[in-house]
């Protein structure tokens, strides 16, 4: 076992069969999550982040390839990879008739947790996702977001060296997702818990030590947040033209203008030199009659990152 | 291994306190065959009485009007009306009028002086039921006065008698009918019937239990989060048919006891083997439950086929109608329900009271069964989702 090294895998492959033929869910994956990081999976729908977190799991069978959590292999040592382990699936669904206490109980006694040690951390794992109050509600009449937090409490029941989730903010509300990320942040200042997730909002990768970016079946990025917003080369203007469509049009075919981004209303222009060329846009704009409202330079997020990187491949 | 036990004591518990929270359907699987039972008693009739008869009496003399007043005198037979043959009997049952025909020929004093006496029977072949009402009854007054009972079934729509011709063969009728007689000498028909019922009932909530215990969690995506702990299929299993297990038991106790003190069914044999093999029964229709559950996607579909083994069981066990007159596919179908093997079993104990020796056959069945079902379904509980 890699010291250090809490998740990885080499040349994952994951392949379905279906009616239509074999589909690549996840062709070629190789990553790493050394330990105490937290990891980002980032793409968008269908890339394969939740085939790949499943299969690097164990929960679906490998096609090809290795992959490893803690050491341990996938396939052949799933049971000890499930006690080391906490998951959060993307259909999390825990059993809505038992009360939020209840499932606790379930979920640390399923895990061989004593029972004194039960009495000790649910209470405080409870408290820390803010249910204290709520222990004889049924599951099934929690908010969507404390029924996340609930997930999120069982699986740290067991007291686990690596946390997988997957999208565990989607249909959330913000106010739930920042307490969700809140709590995160503390388990990974106190006790050094490994963080793996898997989402298609592109923020919350600014959130990671580490990312991967995921576009159909492998990574066109494995880096930092820094360090992937720097792969997109140039400044980045912004700007909203009156006249939408000619704008696009007339901007693309610029002198130095390498990249053109629509973002709403606005466009974002990646430009080799932005004092020169925001000059040159503007009197391009003007000729054509087109005024430029908000012109500025903004620092490139990971969705431009993104969607520069995915228009390379 | 302690830990093992842990697991299993969590999945266990687990399951129990969902199965007593949804208190609807606890309600439901308890009281459902209290209902059956009931309707089987007050609302449906196995045994046909008062059947709408036409006589030709071709004698007219003392021994043939005798005969005729001790079959009205049964209660099972009603004349409706008096015809002058043979060929005008069949016409009233093809018309509908009647449901049975009695002919008697000519000279019967003089026959049944001479003891080669023969009475006609004719019985609607529409209606099994009239048809084995009314051939006990015809037996029992027929035999009673020493003589010979010819038998035709009539099919009405003058399709002709089963088995024949349309002056028709003698059709052989089931043993079951007289085994009834036998044990049954009152004709009581919740005697006959608690014993295979208790069967068939405790087979369809075994089933349908199984199920949707499975599916349920499948649909809404539990499963994944259980097959995330450490829990062993196997222990997953046992922890949702445990559970499960005692509560069809208690259902069964329930049958059989409303069945003993309200309906009066004697319990002829040893409770202890009944008990005993109950219990091996319930576990194979909870192992077939589990077998649909890998078959059936959502909790409708599940019900769906569980339904249909209603159907199956109902009619093809020998619970209502007797088996041996069956096809030879569709007995074997029916041979593939455990409830079969069971209706037997409980009626030995219940009704004749005889003891396992004398159902063996049915019980290395039924034994064999249960593990091969068991087995199965554990094999298709898998510790991965594909």
């Amino acid at each position: 076992m890699e010291n250090g090294v809490a998740i990885s895998s080499r040349g994952l492959v994951k392949t379905f069969d279906t009616r239509e033929g074999t589909v690549r869910a996840v062709d070629g994956l190789d990553l790493t999550v050394r330990r105490g990081e937290t990891f980002g999976l980032i793409g968008p729908d269908g890339a394969g982040k939740t085939t790949a977190t499943r299969v690097i799991l164990g929960l679906l069978r490998r096609s090809a390839g290795e992959s490893h959590i803690l050491g341990y292999d996938s396939m052949r040592d799933t049971y000890e990879i499930r006690e080391r382990v906490g998951y959060i699936a993307q259909q999390f669904a825990l059993p809505a008739d038992l009360t939020v206490m209840e499932n606790m109980r379930f979920f640390a006694s399923v895990q061989g947790v004593s029972r004194r040690e039960q009495a000790r951390r649910i209470p405080e794992l409870l408290g820390f996702a803010g249910l204290s109050a709520f222990g004889d509600r049924l599951a099934g009449r929690l908010s969507g977001g404390m029924k996340k937090k609930l997930a999120l409490a069982c699986s740290l029941v067991h007291e686990p060296q690596v946390l997988m989730l997957d999208e565990p903010t989607l249909g959330v509300d913000p106010v739930s997702r920042r307490e969700f990320w809140e709590m995160l942040g503390d388990l990974r200042a106190e006790k050094g818990v490994t963080i793996f997730f898997c989402t298609p909002y592109m923020d919350e990768a600014e959130r990671c030590d580490w990312v991967g970016l995921i576009y159909e079946g492998c990574l066109i990025a494995h880096d930092s947040p820094e360090a992937i917003k720097k792969k997109v080369p140039g400044r980045l203007l912004e700007f909203t033209p009156s006249d939408f469509v000619p704008a696009w049009r007339a901007v693309e075919e610029m002198d130095g203008v390498l990249e053109v981004q629509t973002y709403g209303a606005m466009l974002h222009v990646f430009v080799d030199d932005v004092a020169r060329r925001r000059e040159e846009i503007e009197t391009a704009m003007a000729t054509q009659g087109i005024t430029c409202q908000g012109t500025r330079e903004i620092e490139p997020r990971m969705e431009e990152a993104f969607i520069s990187l995915i228009r390379r491949q | 291994m302690r830990k093992r036990f842990k697991r299993i004591g969590a999945l266990i518990q687990k399951e129990s306190i969902q199965i007593v929270r949804d208190w609807r359907t606890l309600l439901m699987v308890l009281l459902l065959p209290v209902l059956e039972m009931f309707l089987f008693a007050y609302a449906v009739s196995l045994t046909v009485d008062h059947i709408p008869t036409a006589v030709a009496d071709m004698s007219m003399d003392s021994q043939s009007q005798a005969f005729v007043n001790a079959l009205i005198a049964s209660g099972y037979f009603d004349v409706e009306t008096y015809v002058a043959d043979e060929k005008a009997a069949v016409r009233a049952i093809d018309e509908g009028q009647v449901r049975a025909g009695i002919v008697i020929p000519p000279d019967f004093s003089a026959r049944v002086a001479r003891g080669d006496a023969q009475v006609l029977v004719l019985l609607d072949g529409s209606d099994s039921s009239t048809v084995s009402s009314g051939y006990s009854a015809a037996l029992a007054v027929a035999q009673a006065r020493g003589m010979e009972l010819v038998v035709e079934k009539v099919n009405r729509m003058g399709m002709g008698a089963l088995g024949g011709g349309p002056s028709g063969d003698v059709t052989a009728l089931p043993i079951a009918t007289s085994m009834r007689v036998l044990y049954n000498p009152a004709r009581d028909d919740m005697i006959f019937v608690v014993p295979g019922l208790t069967a068939i009932l405790l087979q369809v909530m075994a089933i349908g239990q199984a199920a949707v215990a499975v599916v349920r969690e499948r649909e809404l995506g539990v499963d994944e989060q259980i097959l995330i702990s450490p829990a062993r299929p196997l222990e997953i299993l046992v922890g949702k048919m445990a559970p499960n297990l005692v509560l069809i038991v208690v259902d069964m106790l329930i049958i059989v006891l409303f069945g003993i003190f309200w309906f009066g069914v004697p319990f002829r044999g040893n409770p202890w083997v009944f008990g005993w093999l109950s219990l091996l029964f319930i576990v194979s229709g909870l192992g077939l439950g589990l077998l649909i559950s890998t078959v059936a996607k959502t909790q409708k579909q599940a019900q769906q086929i569980t339904m249909l083994f209603m159907m199956l069981c109902m009619l093809l066990t020998g619970l209502i109608y007797p088996r041996e007159p069956m096809p030879l596919l569709v007995r074997a179908v029916g041979n593939l329900i455990p409830a079969t093997y069971f209706v037997r079993i409980a009626r030995g104990i219940i009704t004749k009271g005889v003891g396992v020796s004398f159902m063996w056959r049915d019980v290395a069945i039924l034994v064999g069964y249960s593990v091969l079902v068991m087995v199965l379904a554990a094999t298709t509980f898998k510790k991965r989702l594909d």
